[in-house]
């Protein structure tokens, strides 16, 4: 009679968390932060059509780094919860606090049950009715969730990242003054950001219903020369 | 609420309605029909028009709502905005007819999002197609929806109208077209008075006119309303998207129309 191999479960929950953090390390990093009209996120992406940062409501956005088929497949249940749930209560009632707490319940579902966990990071955003109001829920593989209220740093290299954007935050500053930095933070001191590389968007306050704005390239290399 | 997670082989995709009958809401679940026709008095809507002219589309409609020969509202938007370049409008049962809009405004929206691109304005148009034909069985019973759409084809670069019959047919109006139960006076209006490439002003004037002419003949349709400030709703369809226009212009408008039609 065979006996199957014994693995301690200290080791085998950190067999995985270590297979999940190590491919979303790997990935490209991405930025959030708030500023005077709302909130930005930054992410480096290269391709032009398949994107991280997307919008979920009128006030919601979402956005993700490591393996793209699965923070996709996340962002088109957001997409399909808020409209449902808008749909049956009103628009007012969609928010993100409820939506992420769903993603950590899937994300740490499919962590302790599944053979492989999630190999993402997704960052779910709401801009407020005025600054100060704005939510950031930042969410892990294993489901954990952090609530964070200036800025959130998702992917490799995350630590470095956070420290260059720590620097140079200002609270209310302004989305030219927010995006340089963001974009600085994200390409570190050896190399100039490019538009090109940086895939931009906002919630903004000033955008009427629809907060969710993606800038274009000649926009980002504006603010980036400014 | 739970996260609507399905498998890649059997997801709704993008179609609202099709997610909607996933997660047990189903739109258009079918009413128990042995009781025959309704007994009660139903709230319609009106007459509604669109015209094409230089720029894109303009599209009216009047603000009463009635339940048999009283009137049940006065205040009710006919013309709404569908997404950034399309508009539709209602004439027909106002309950359901309120629900279509609001189920085809979403369904645009959530195409949008999830597909991350705009579906095309035949492809608009086909969609609110699907939903008058999902109506029937209520339709049958009395509760007829008939809509009419229109919008700014921005692949094309010109304005475009879609009418549609309650069995859910389509079709495309090459100027103009207006419907509900003063539909006919508005259109023989809009007809004496359209040319190509009208401006935007003559356009909004011809939809006014159009309105007052249905409002004189249909008890059903409701003229301007000086004494509650309440005046049809006109909206714009460009290039740059769907646009209210202001009130006080559509009642300057309305102005011009009255001293025009006033015996000298």
């Amino acid at each position: 009679m065979s006996m199957p191999f014994y693995v301690a479960p200290e080791q085998f929950m950190k067999d995985k968390a270590d297979f999940a953090r190590k491919n979303i390390a790997r990935g490209r990093p991405l930025v959030a932060t708030v500023y005077a009209d709302g909130i930005l996120i930054c992410a480096e992406n290269q391709s032009k059509s398949l994107h991280k940062v997307s919008e979920i409501y009128d006030r919601i956005a979402f956005a993700g780094v490591g393996r793209y088929n699965e923070f996709d497949s996340l962002r088109r249940a957001g997409v399909q919860h808020a409209d449902v749930k808008g749909y049956q209560f009103s628009r007012e009632d969609v928010e993100a606090r409820s939506l992420a707490n769903l993603y950590a319940q899937y994300m740490g579902n499919v962590f302790t049950h599944e053979v492989k966990p999630l190999e993402v990071e997704i960052l779910v955003a709401e801009v407020g009715s005025d600054d100060g109001s704005d939510q950031m829920f930042h969410i892990l593989y294993d489901g954990s969730i952090v609530d964070e209220d200036r800025f959130s740093v998702l992917g490799g290299e995350a630590e470095a990242i956070a420290t260059r954007l720590k620097d140079s935050f200002e609270e209310g500053w302004t989305l030219d003054a927010a995006l340089r930095a963001a974009a600085k933070a994200l390409s570190g001191p050896d190399r100039a950001p490019v538009a090109a590389d940086l895939e931009v968007a906002v919630l903004s306050r000033a955008n009427g219903r629809r907060a969710f704005r993606r800038l274009d390239d000649e926009r980002v290399s504006e603010a980036l020369a400014g | 609420m739970s996260l609507p997670m399905f498998s890649p082989t059997d997801a709704p995709g993008p179609s609202f309605t099709d997610l909607l009958r996933r997660v047990g809401l189903d739109p258009f679940a079918t009413v128990d029909s042995s009781g025959g026709p309704a007994t009660f008095e139903l709230r319609h809507g009106t007459t509604i028009v669109a015209i094409r002219y230089a720029d894109g589309v303009v599209m009216a409609g009047d603000r009463r709502a009635t339940a048999g020969s009283s009137i049940a509202h006065r205040t009710m938007e006919k013309v709404h905005a569908a997404d950034r370049h399309s508009g539709v409008a209602i004439a027909g049962a106002a309950g359901p007819a309120m629900e279509m809009v609001k189920l085809f405004q979403l369904q645009l929206e959530h195409y949008e999002k999830v597909e991350g691109a705009q579906i095309s304005l035949e492809g608009k148009a086909n969609q609110l197609s699907q939903m008058v034909r999902s109506n029937l069985a209520m339709a049958m019973q009395g509760f007829v929806v008939v809509p009419l759409f229109a919008g700014f084809d921005t692949r094309r670069g010109v304005g475009r109208i879609y009418t549609y019959d309650p069995t859910g047919g389509r079709y495309e109006e090459t100027d103009f077209h207006a419907d509900g139960s003063g539909g006919r006076d508005a259109r023989t209006t809009v007809k004496l008075g359209w040319r190509a490439n009208l401006s935007r002003e003559e356009a909004i004037e011809l939809a006014v006119s159009a309105l007052w002419q249905a409002a004189d003949e249909d008890s059903a349709t409701g003229g301007p309303d000086a004494v509650r400030g309440i005046y049809p709703t006109v909206a714009t369809i460009t290039a740059e998207g769907f646009a209210r226009v202001d009130e006080q212009e559509v009642a300057d408008r309305f102005a011009a129309v009255i001293v025009r039609v006033t015996p000298k």
